[in-house]
């Protein structure tokens, strides 16, 4: 059965017929759109709490009336796994949730994880016939998601999709990740024995190391990682694949296809003076302290900077969450400094809200052209160069133009640098006959993920030079086909 | 988890771990570093590889416990775990046979100083060692260097043993003596500095192996970076050795002091 016939044989069941016909489509248009429930912004601002709290049952299953079950679910579309967005948001109508939670794990290897940090409103909610064609409010499909995905978890019943006979065949995934988590639940399903190399003392990559606790607490992705070990993934920590062990040794170790999840790694810095002042900082080393060390807990011995006034320079998704740190960890001041206008801003809605809510102070058109320190080397002040829109660049967006003449002198103690990353290079050098880019990343065949080494299959940031967390599971699942294809023909 | 084989103490504050990692042992080149993590809530800290031995499956860690965080690895003993540790990270030393060697170590660099020793003089360099220390208890691994080198001259502060001056002295001694190729140097920052100050007068090129703060140890943080030639580099990955006379060694001690009031606050 092709994609369609299966999302159309889906909506035929006689339940979901039923279901439909329950409620007229006009009424479930006229229902508004759920608010998440969330932690009051002074309250939260103060502590490492999640901030969403999630729907209730009743708020979820009203919430998923409002879904037209649309015959043709453009809502799909969006969604980089496919999950089979309008048969779990029915199940949660019909109050059946763990059916709707094993329709998730169909197709994400990470769903509660996604219902907390993918960018909804830029992909499934993006492509909702509320959004694209009646100018509403979408489905709010992530909310729906993370409910499913928790309620599954909070019941205790935590079912394991169903595993294919062994195949005997070992693959490694290089990284721990979003990317090659995906793929090791797929190929786990698929029956191929899978070992995850990781190179931090944590699995989990990026969702341990850089997303804060109150956006997605540790336990939420040690669950997932639980369930993959469940179905028979093994794990090895501190093992870095063209250092600790080479290509040569996997294969001599009997390992016929290799994912390389890796991740963009690197992280950017401006090469403005004064940016290796003490207290000057990437948001990588800043998350990881906090995040991955627990550094701001007095029982680690990782120590952290407590910055009373805070920049954090960039617009994405990682700068929201380093300044939303700082707040917690005691920022009188803290800001965001960015080059363009909100407009631009690449990071989720969510995020920008709740950091204004949470008394972040937003510099938009202002880009950072020197940092001064005091007489220890410890960063004192910045100075920012005001902006202004001019024509759009390549990426589409209006470009940032400097105001000549226009500079400002804030006081900061603290600055954290978040303009993007650049994939590690550990990898690609250890692979001989790897094609990689100018950027330093690697060439894949875009339908299969494959690379030039015909064994070596490679997704997620080391492969797009920084993206998003599901962005990263697509690939790994785009990959798992790929390669399950390839080694069971 | 990696088991201490076997601890031995060099003087009151640095001792000699032997660790099992056998993939580390196989994998690893003269000037490579691990990354270490003792306990659940501990810090991950760079240490230069001292040895290691294929057929055991161990490499050898040398510490001098400064911190909280090397005292704690220091207070380990034989039968005890390391929590975590993973490499070898940074790039290897570049061997090859350029004439005369000398190879300047100060305090605990002696120790990632030896299989720096080792290969040079395997590819047949005239190897010279110029170790230095406070005093003549500090003095580390004299007998491994004589093993491997033409010649070793020790230094120390207070003239308790072998000849009294800095590492610097000994160094401009063998200079001013015969013709010197390469100048390798690893100990505390302040030390290399003049290291390379005096070369860099001779024009003699110099190595310096730096020993940086770090967290992942991969590229990841960007802690560890330096100014080397007007540019940012990534010690854990650009290095841990650089051209000693492009170093910023001035910016290089201000920013390993960077956690300095927290490290105490930790402490008490």
């Amino acid at each position: 059965m092709t994609q369609q016939e299966i999302i159309a044989a889906r909506r035929a069941e006689p339940w979901r017929e039923e279901l439909r016909k329950a409620k007229k489509a006009k009424e479930r248009m006229d229902l508004p759109r759920v608010k998440m429930n969330e932690l009051d912004g002074e309250y939260r601002s103060h502590n490492q709490e999640e901030v969403n709290l999630g729907l209730t049952k009743e708020q979820a299953m009203l919430e998923a009336q409002r879904c037209l079950d649309c015959a043709n679910p453009t809502c799909m579309t969006g969604c980089p796994v496919s999950i089979n967005i309008p048969t779990f948001i029915k199940y949660i109508e019909k109050g059946d949730i763990l059916a709707a939670a094993d329709t998730l794990k169909e197709t994400s290897a990470l769903p509660a994880v996604c219902g907390r940090v993918c960018p909804q409103e830029k992909q499934c909610e993006k492509q909702c016939i509320y959004t694209a064609k009646f100018g509403k409010e979408a489905v709010a499909i992530g909310y729906l998601e993370r409910f499913a995905a928790d309620y599954e978890r909070e019941s205790g019943t935590v079912s394991i999709p169903v595993i294919e006979k062994k195949n005997g065949m070992k693959i490694a995934v290089i990284g721990s990740g979003p990317a090659g988590l995906s793929f090791a639940g797929e190929m786990a399903k698929k029956g191929f024995d899978v070992t995850v190399f990781e190179a931090l003392h944590e699995i989990g990559g990026v969702l341990k190391y850089g997303i804060p606790e109150f956006r997605l607490p540790n336990k939420i992705v040690d669950v997932e990682i639980d369930g993959l070990r469940k179905m028979g993934v093994t794990f090895i920590t501190n093992c870095i694949v063209g250092k600790t062990i080479s290509y040569g040794d996997l294969h001599a170790d009997g390992y016929k296809g290799i994912f390389v999840a890796s991740g963009a790694g690197l992280p950017n810095f401006m090469n403005i003076p004064g940016e290796n002042l003490v207290g000057v900082m990437s948001s990588n080393e800043y998350l990881t302290r906090v995040n991955l060390m627990d550094a701001a807990n007095p029982e680690s011995d990782t120590p952290v900077l407590i910055g009373k006034k805070v920049a954090v320079i960039g617009g994405g998704n990682t700068a929201m969450d380093s300044v939303r740190t700082a707040r917690r960890l005691g920022a009188e001041r803290a800001m965001i400094v960015y080059r363009r206008s909100e407009g631009e801003m690449p990071a989720r809605l969510e995020e920008v809200k709740h950091a204004k809510e949470e008394g972040v102070e937003f510099l938009t058109l202002h880009n950072p052209v020197e940092y001064l320190g005091d007489e220890r080397g410890r960063v004192k002040q910045m100075r920012l160069q005001k902006m202004e829109l001019g024509e759009p660049d390549a990426s589409g967006r209006r470009s940032p133009v400097p105001i000549s003449g226009v500079i400002e002198t804030i006081d900061v103690d603290e600055v954290i640098v978040s303009v993007g990353v650049s994939p590690n290079p550990l990898v690609p050098r250890a692979f001989d006959g790897l094609e990689v880019t100018r950027r330093g990343t690697i060439v894949v065949s875009e339908d299969s993920m494959r690379s030039a080494l015909p064994d070596v299959y490679a997704g997620g940031d080391i492969v797009r030079g920084g993206a998003t967390v599901i962005l990263a599971m697509g690939d790994g699942r785009k990959a798992a086909a790929a390669m399950a294809e390839q080694l069971l023909k | 988890m990696n088991k201490i084989v076997s601890k031995e103490h060099f003087s009151a504050n640095v001792v000699k771990l032997v660790v099992e990692a056998p993939l580390i042992a196989r994998s690893r080149k003269a000037g490579h570093f691990v990354i270490v993590k003792v306990g659940e809530k501990g810090e991950r800290i760079p240490l230069t590889i001292a040895g290691a031995d294929v057929q055991k499956g161990t490499i050898d860690l040398v510490i001098q416990a400064v911190g909280g965080s090397s005292k704690k690895l220091c207070a380990l003993n034989e039968g005890d775990f390391i929590t975590d540790l993973v490499g070898p990270l940074g790039q290897a030393t570049h061997i090859e046979k350029v004439g005369t060697v000398v190879c300047a170590g100060g305090g605990v660099g002696v120790a990632p100083l030896l299989p720096i020793v080792e290969a040079f003089h395997q590819v047949g360099n005239r190897v010279i060692v110029v170790l230095a220390a406070r005093t003549k208890e500090l003095v580390i691994l004299e007998k491994q260097m004589q093993a491997n080198a033409d010649e070793v001259i020790i230094m120390t502060d207070d003239g308790s043993y072998g000849n009294k001056g800095l590492v610097t002295n000994g160094v401009e001694a063998v200079i001013n003596r015969e013709k010197v190729d390469l100048c390798v140097t690893i100990g505390p920052a302040v030390m290399m500095k003049f290291v390379a100050a005096l070369t860099k007068k001779y024009t003699i090129p110099t190595l310096a192996s730096l020993n940086t703060i770090m967290v992942d140890g991969t590229g990841m943080c960007g802690a560890c970076r330096i100014t080397v030639g007007g540019q940012t580099k990534f010690v854990c990955v650009d290095g841990p050795e650089f051209d000693a006379h492009q170093v910023d060694f001035d910016e290089m001690l201000m920013r390993l002091g960077a956690y300095k009031e927290q490290e105490k606050e930790k402490a008490l």
